[in-house]
């Protein structure tokens, strides 16, 4: 797998510290929804910075995008976050992963469960479920921090309306009227929110670690197959494997 | 390629060698497939099972009764970040070997949990691989693989199986878990191995 030089294609604001970088990578073989990507960015003197990031987008030729979110000191979070514009140039090698994936043709309920900037993956499963127009049973559990924090939130509420399935956690900072006081994500929730393990549904669980071992030993215990039971965790190096 | 345009990257560190396209990181990140498996002493078990059928077997006790190392070591993810000077202590892999009779030239490793990976047997041998049980002086966490993992830094970590079970060796190579996900079969870190060129 070879590295392909890409261009920043276009930027937009999700929250106050995260950003959808669009990026048009000639060449681009495609993608299944849940892959990643490794982006490099050489600095004037040849010096190299290498980081895996989730794809956000669904496949669509040379266009694919992802969502980064800043990180205290981080090195390529930093450039994609705030420096980078239209026009930079910047290499991509991928599509990486093949276990963290939906593809359409699964028939078996999803359950996707996101925490914080795990979700970009999960949204590019959102989407392709969406655009495939499949009829598996989709459900989107998505804790974050407070509101504000929310990416995606007009598509989000848009396909909310659309009847998608969606639903929040808030872990520090509740919207008004929330019936749920701030909280994380705990067992009754969660389990409420899951497929039954007699449906044999496939869940995917993205987020940093301590929310993904949580999230999956929850499942496993209310009997979950843990084979049915993807997971990416997201650290500050995060990533497959 | 030229250079990316606003990216000055971070003060050059140029006291420690990485392999290419790794950077440093202080942390140990956690990355792993599926759920972390909680196999408690009393039910574990490590078996190495030859081309022959031939299962050799340890428990717990027997595990701690070998005498150990503490190999201090660089760990190189796939996922870019490396990790130096490591300290570890187990049981090394020419030890449990010793008296299985082989003529295999392929190891697959099987987890607890399902993971499977496979590397050569010769890549398990003369003092690059353990069975290790402690890191940095405690008790291997689950979520590390504990409470016992292959450790066999020579290669890209995903060859360190967690939650290690078994090895099987054979004349055949029966590519593992992320060796048939895109991931490259042998994966050495400084032939920048990472990936099948598909």
């Amino acid at each position: 797998m070879s590295w392909r030089a890409a261009t920043i294609a276009g930027v937009r604001p999700e929250t106050p510290t995260a950003r959808t970088v669009a990026l048009q990578v000639p060449g681009w073989p495609g993608h299944e929804a849940g892959q990643h990507l490794d982006l490099r960015l050489t600095a004037e003197d040849g010096y190299t910075a290498t980081r895996s990031y989730s794809i956000a987008s669904v496949p669509d030729g040379e266009a694919v995008e992802v969502t980064v979110e800043r990180l205290k000191d981080g090195e390529v979070s930093t450039y994609l976050t705030d420096g980078a514009s239209a026009g930079d140039q910047v290499e991509v090698r991928g599509p990486v992963g093949g276990w963290f994936v939906w593809r359409p043709r699964q028939t078996e309920p999803v359950l996707l469960v996101g925490g914080g900037s795990g979700v970009v993956p999960l949204m590019s499963v959102v989407r392709r479920h969406r655009e495939t127009g499949s009829q598996a049973p989709l459900r989107l559990l998505y804790s974050v921090r407070d509101p504000d924090a929310i990416l995606y939130r007009d598509e989000l509420a848009a396909l909310d309306k659309d009847g998608v399935d969606i639903g929040y956690v808030f872990t520090r900072q509740a919207p008004e009227g929330w019936p749920r006081p701030p909280g994380r994500l705990d067992a009754p929730l969660l389990i409420a929110t899951a497929f039954s393990p007699d449906l044999a549904p496939t869940s995917y669980a993205c987020g940093p670690t301590r929310f993904v071992e949580d999230v999956a030993d929850l499942l496993v215990i209310a009997g979950h197959d843990p084979r049915r039971l993807r997971t990416e965790r997201f650290g500050p190096s995060g990533g497959n494997p | 390629m030229g250079f990316t345009r606003g990216f000055s990257g971070r003060p050059r560190r140029q006291a420690v060698d990485l392999p290419p396209g790794q950077y440093l990181t202080e942390d140990f990140p956690v990355l792993t497939a599926g759920p972390t498996q909680h196999v408690p002493t009393e039910r574990w078990e490590f078996t190495v099972t030859t081309e022959t059928g031939q299962v050799h077997r340890w428990d717990w006790p027997a595990l701690m009764a070998i005498p150990a190392e503490t190999p201090t070591v660089d760990l190189h993810c796939v996922t870019s970040w490396s990790k130096i000077a490591t300290e570890w202590r187990g049981v090394s892999l020419d030890t449990l070997l010793a008296d299985v009779e082989t003529t295999a030239e392929y190891a697959l490793i099987s987890s607890y949990g399902g993971y499977t990976t496979n590397l050569p047997l010769e890549d398990l041998i003369d003092g690059k691989a353990w069975i290790a049980y402690q890191y940095d002086g405690e008790d291997l966490p689950a979520e590390h693989g504990g409470p016992a993992r292959l450790l066999v830094p020579h290669l890209y970590f995903w060859k360190s199986a967690k939650w290690v079970r078994d090895i099987t060796l054979s004349h055949s190579d029966e590519p593992g878990f992320w060796e048939t996900a895109g991931y490259h079969n042998y994966g050495d870190p400084w032939r920048e191995q990472r990936y099948w060129d598909t």
